[in-house]
């Protein structure tokens, strides 16, 4: 039987320690293990108190993105637990050696924009961080995971992660999306098909035209979200992009390493006869912008539906969740998803401030404004290269034209953990990844969309639908 | 990691599927740097009213389910973010094991790491337990993990549980000492093994 493209990455990682063979359980080596100011301190603290080592500095690097401040950075960070976390990263980072982009290096960005950029990700590597969007590395053919922290203490100590072997699911993206429409609404389409759970246990190998026409960028959006479907890892097998995008890269293999590497992405392919544990196909030709109603990225609509009703759930237990989510975003059923007014608007996150997604908010948004009732709108760079790339182009000026905000690279309102947060009832347009009760702030309310989308809520103060508006 | 030991304890009903660790532990109660502490912020967000004076409401505040070791949810539970905070909360905070349909990955690999038992059960089990729990809420369960059973309310429940785990539950085992074991069949793999 042949072998799928996540089957051949993980037995090239298998550690055969005795008794191996005969146990479902499985050593796993890490070959980049990324780290970021949250879920590492306690990491730490764990080693020092065993008295053990980081086993492979140089295979760590390690970053400051969740909590940093998106304005002012040139002042001290002003959330003193904040600058605490910071702080201790670095003193960690010194005493093991590991490679750190603190705040205001060049390298720094959020951690999944960062691997990739740099040329840290690459295609067949196993790469884990304490962070559940690591599934976003997927798209260059790794197969990258998040992990909990002790599971960081684990691979920081032996660089390797005790595991079991997941089952594979292929999802067949199938024809051509049309105008307007985007991987983030591949990505939410998937799950509001198959619910936040109908991966759980399982890796996706994501394929068909739709991923093949897809530049890296949206690749990297798609395999961001599949732990929102509760994947334990998404990934696209490397073609021409892949390679095209790593070369020179600042961390890419060069010279004979690169040829030798090439060599091997290329047999990092399923094989005709591999045979999945489940196969799911989408539809992608008549695929309709997407827009989040409720409290669960899987609750999920086309733009152009109405809000359901508690009574259109499956059952009783979904039912239960409707009820509460139409309460908590104050939503009736029936109303259209274009009369949802706006209050403000995030462009950012792991899943999308790469240049491409700056690129179609400034597309959409150049030569006018932001509707005088959205309170704000926030554009953040994924990392400082983004930033630069998009000021070379003058993306910052049609957005500070419009009235948007343009800030310094970091997480900023996907989790609100800096000052970047809705106040209770606020409406926002995100472009992030989760719309969990109070994730952008205590009473905040979540909707997810596509950076096009959010970008035209925000001209508009309500959703519209970017089909009308293209045609 | 302490062993765990058998636990008796009434049990506390979470009737809502797809409960995620923002909720078990919301992001502004991350930034500690220790791994203690936690208990006081889990569920925060619905444990306490915008006043910070309790919600009454909130099953974990109603007097009759205080001091609970069990925690009994609905599918899904654990989603969303990878925090291992949201354990170490719910183990601060006192519970033990936690009884559900179905957990998501990351969540229950942590609860491992951190001596909580996560049980699974099939829906209709889970169901049972949700009435005997919500109409008796006094009902006293001893949960045995040797014998992989929870018994109480007049019923006895097996469940299924990986053999490995359940060791390194009972004896309190680490991960690491267990890995660091095989530093040889590690080096082996580093020399052969080219990482560009
Ligand atoms: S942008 Fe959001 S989802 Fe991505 S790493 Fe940061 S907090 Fe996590």
């Amino acid at each position: 039987m042949g072998k799928t493209l996540f089957d051949k990455v993980w037995e090239h990682h298998l550690v055969n320690y005795p008794g191996s063979e005969n146990s479902d359980k499985k050593l796993l080596y890490i070959d980049l293990h990324l780290i970021h100011e949250v879920t590492s301190p306690q990491a730490f603290e764990g080693l020092r108190l065993a008295g053990r080592k980081v086993r492979r500095p140089d295979l760590t690097v390690a970053t400051m993105d969740h909590n940093v401040p998106t304005k002012d950075r040139d002042k001290p960070v002003r959330d003193p637990i904040s600058a605490k976390q910071m702080e201790v990263l670095k003193k960690n980072c010194e005493e093991f050696g590991i490679t750190l982009y603190d705040l205001n290096s060049y390298d720094q960005g959020i951690v999944h924009v960062i691997g990739p950029e740099q040329g840290f990700t690459q295609p067949g590597k196993t790469i884990v961080c304490g962070d559940s969007h690591t599934s976003t590395h997927g798209a260059f053919g790794a197969l990258a995971f998040g992990i909990g922290t002790s599971e960081v203490e684990h691979v920081l100590a032996t660089q390797c992660l005790v595991q079991k072997k997941p089952k594979t699911m292929r999802v067949n993206f199938i024809g051509k999306l049309p105008k307007g429409v985007y991987a983030k609404d591949m990505i939410l389409a998937l799950i509001g098909k198959i619910g936040t759970a109908g991966a759980t246990g399982y890796v996706m190998e994501y394929a068909g035209e739709a991923i093949e026409n897809l530049s890296m960028e949206g690749r990297m959006t798609i395999c961001n979200m599949s732990i929102e479907a509760g994947a334990r890892a998404g990934m696209v097998a490397p073609d021409e992009k892949t390679y095209a995008y790593l070369k020179d890269k600042p961390h890419a293999p060069k010279g004979e390493a690169w040829d030798k590497a090439l060599a091997w992405w290329k047999t990092l392919k399923t094989d005709k006869d591999a045979v999945f544990d489940k196969e799911v196909t989408i539809d992608c030709s008549t695929l309709a912008p997407q827009v989040t109603w409720g409290t669960s990225p899987g609750m999920v609509r086309g733009v152009d539906e109405t809000i359901p009703s508690p009574d259109d759930a499956p059952d009783e237990v979904t039912k239960i969740g409707y009820k509460k989510a139409l309460e908590y975003m104050d939503l009736k059923p029936g109303m259209k998803i274009t009369e949802i007014p706006i209050d403000k608007v995030f462009i950012g996150s792991c899943t999308n401030s790469r240049i491409e997604d700056l690129r179609e908010a400034a597309a959409m948004v150049k030569g006018r404004r932001k509707a005088d009732t959205v309170k704000a709108v926030l554009v953040v760079p994924g990392s400082h290269r983004v930033k630069e790339q998009a000021e070379k182009e003058g993306l910052d000026k049609i957005f500070l034209e419009a009235g948007f905000e343009w800030r310094e690279p970091g997480c900023s309102m996907c989790l609100a953990m800096n000052d970047d947060v809705l106040s209770p009832g606020e409406r926002c347009a995100s472009t992030s990844n989760r719309n969990f009760e109070g994730r952008q702030g205590k009473g905040g309310r979540t909707f997810l969309v596509s950076p096009a989308m959010a970008t035209l809520a925000a001209i508009h103060g309500h959703f519209v639908d970017i089909r009308e508006e293209l045609s | 990691m302490k062993p765990f030991q058998t636990v008796v304890s009434k049990a506390a009903p979470l009737d809502l599927p797809n409960v995620d660790t923002d909720q078990i532990i919301p992001k502004q109660f991350l930034k500690r740097v220790e791994r203690t502490g936690f208990g006081q912020y889990l569920f925060f967000d619905w444990r306490f009213k915008d006043d910070g004076q309790e919600n009454p409401d909130f099953v974990l505040n109603k007097p009759e389910y205080k001091g609970a070791k069990i925690l009994l949810a609905r599918d899904n539970f654990g989603c969303g973010s990878s925090r291992e905070h949201a354990p170490w909360a719910l183990l601060d905070y006192g519970f033990q094991v936690i009884i559900a349909p179905s957990f998501a990955d990351i969540f229950y690999n942590n609860c491992f790491q951190n001596g909580i038992l996560p049980i699974k059960l099939p829906p209709d089990q889970v169901d049972t337990l949700f009435q005997l729990v919500q109409e008796r809420p006094d009902t006293e369960f001893v949960v045995d993990l040797e014998k992989q059973t929870i018994t109480g309310g007049g019923i006895t429940i097996s469940f299924e549980i990986d053999k490995e785990r359940k060791e390194k539950l009972l004896k309190g085992l680490d991960d690491i000492a267990w890995t660091l074991q095989f530093e040889d069949a590690i080096k082996e793999y580093e020399n052969t093994h080219t990482i560009y």
